[in-house]
């Protein structure tokens, strides 16, 4: 790995984004506007204040996802990554010039969306609003390192749309939001403490009822961040210099 | 099978010395068919050596394995030195697929930018690429608007970028009209002559063969004929390379066992 190489993969995807206005919108404005949805649908009501922070997690991670997994699909159909593993870049670069690059608009996704949630839509917290930005940035980086490594595993942008059920509903029916996790039926329970986004949701709920939450958050970022690192490691196994 | 090694040497290039790529008893298996069943060839250092033979061949596969991305059930491939897809060759190779492998979504320049980064090449190097292929009044348009022959000239600019000592490039020239044909032809014969560069071009257009200073005829996996054009010419007495070409293949078909 080399750094040079990393940036210059960031700077040559964030080039590609720049063309690209309906992607970027699909990434800053389509979680407000289902923030905003949200809340108009449980207007007088406690129930988005309960949700609305999870949610704040929820969104980033799956716009990522689906995000990543096409863009990377896409640089292994074109023969573009085949060519950039014939020359001196890492798959490691390959994989965090990703991360960094969607690591970026990640951070400005969060913002945008914390910003609506709370001075738009409302949204009461009793934690530090900073947090929440923290923990959505972190769910976003998940949904992308769990694009990375999905894509490796579709033969077209066909399937990898269709990974978006696959791999994001069982997540997300797990996650807390629908039923209370030590609420769940035992095996239901204990398979929702291996999907990562049942961390974030913890999080994000911890931030909304607790006002000093950083120590009990701490753990579940930590989690966040190993499920990270590890599909980043997993999906630069996807990659093969030598194909059939 | 292999009682006929010695003819082979046609080339008169040992292996080893002054050759760019060794291929020695290559056997690769692609799905359930065996494309190249036991290839062995050379390519000489600072020539601009043709791979032609039809479509299906082989031609792609063999490319494939010579820039090490090709998974290969046995044989050897040495490449400058080194043993094929080694990480020392990756700056020292240049590899051009036969569809354009460029982000169609960036400009000309932006897109040599990245690959001079990645290839560790110097900022000049991308307007040397640029005025190579004949791209400066499009380098600035995302390559996605450019015409088809316009793109693949983008994915040859952007091996060019790295000066790699070999360049493997796989059918470069489909699709171009004829002067820009005649301007690469004279871009590859440049930098093997000039500047000490080896090129392997592949082609199924048999009329190409004039413009190399060798040639391989590969067809189902085969080499039928490793010489240069006028030799080929002489041994088969033929008019052309064509001519020579369906020669070689009627004499290989009368002939199966002792092909050559």
């Amino acid at each position: 790995m080399n750094p040079r190489i990393t940036l210059a993969t960031t700077t040559r995807i964030l080039r590609q984004l720049r063309a690209d206005h309906r992607t970027i919108a699909m990434m800053l404005v389509v979680p407000c506007v289902l923030l905003g949805l949200l809340a108009w649908i449980f207007d007088g009501t406690p129930v988005f204040d309960r949700i609305g922070a999870a949610l704040l997690g929820v969104f980033p991670f799956v716009v990522m996802f689906i995000v990543t997994s096409v863009a990377t699909l896409r640089e292994r159909t074109s023969g573009t990554l085949e060519r950039l593993l014939t020359t001196p870049l890492g798959k490691g670069d390959f994989m965090l010039g990703y991360a960094l690059a969607f690591g970026i608009m990640a951070v400005l996704q969060a913002l945008i969306a914390t910003g609506f949630a709370i001075w738009v839509c409302g949204l009461d917290i009793a934690g530090p609003k900073w947090l929440l930005v923290v923990v959505a940035v972190c769910d976003a980086l998940l949904g992308t390192a769990l694009g990375l490594l999905v894509s490796g595993f579709a033969a077209t942008e066909f399937q990898a749309v269709q990974f978006m059920p696959a791999f994001v509903l069982p997540q997300f029916l797990l996650c807390g939001l629908l039923v209370p996790r030590d609420a769940l039926p035992s095996i239901l329970s204990t398979l929702s403490d291996f999907m990562p986004l049942s961390y974030a949701v913890d999080a994000m709920r911890t931030i909304a009822a607790v006002p000093e939450p950083v120590g009990e958050v701490t753990t579940d970022i930590a989690v966040i961040v190993g499920a990270i690192v590890l599909s980043l490691a997993l999906g630069s196994l996807t990659l093969r210099r030598r194909t059939p | 099978m292999n009682n006929d090694q010695g003819g082979r040497q046609s080339g008169g290039s040992t292996p080893g010395s002054g050759a760019a790529v060794v291929v020695e008893h290559l056997h690769v298996v692609r799905g359930e068919r065996v494309v190249l069943p036991d290839l062995s060839v050379t390519v000489p250092t600072g020539q601009v050596v043709g791979l032609l033979g039809p479509s299906g061949g082989g031609k792609s596969t063999l490319m494939r394995a010579i820039v090490g991305v090709q998974q290969v059930e046995s044989g050897e491939v040495t490449v400058l030195g080194e043993p094929a897809g080694s990480s020392a060759l990756r700056h020292r190779v240049g590899y051009v697929t036969q569809s354009p492998s460029v982000y169609a979504d960036l400009s000309v320049r932006h897109n040599l930018a990245y690959f001079a980064k990645v290839l560790g090449a110097p900022k000049d190097s991308v307007d040397r690429a640029i005025d190579a292929v004949d791209l400066r009044s499009h380098a600035d348009s995302s390559v996605g608007t450019l015409s088809g022959g316009e793109r693949s000239r983008v994915s040859l600019a952007a091996a060019l970028v790295g000066d790699p000592e070999l360049l493997v490039l796989d059918e470069p020239t489909v699709g171009l009209d004829p002067v820009l044909r005649r301007d690469l032809w004279n871009l590859f014969k440049r930098l093997a002559h000039e500047q000490g560069r080896t090129l392997f071009v592949s082609s199924h257009v048999m009329d190409e063969a004039t413009r190399c200073d060798r040639l391989l005829l590969l067809r189902d996996g085969e080499i039928l004929s490793d010489s240069t054009l006028p030799e080929l010419l002489r041994r088969t007495g033929a008019p052309d390379a064509e001519q020579a070409f369906l020669a070689l293949v009627d004499e290989a078909a009368a002939n199966p066992r002792e092909a050559r």
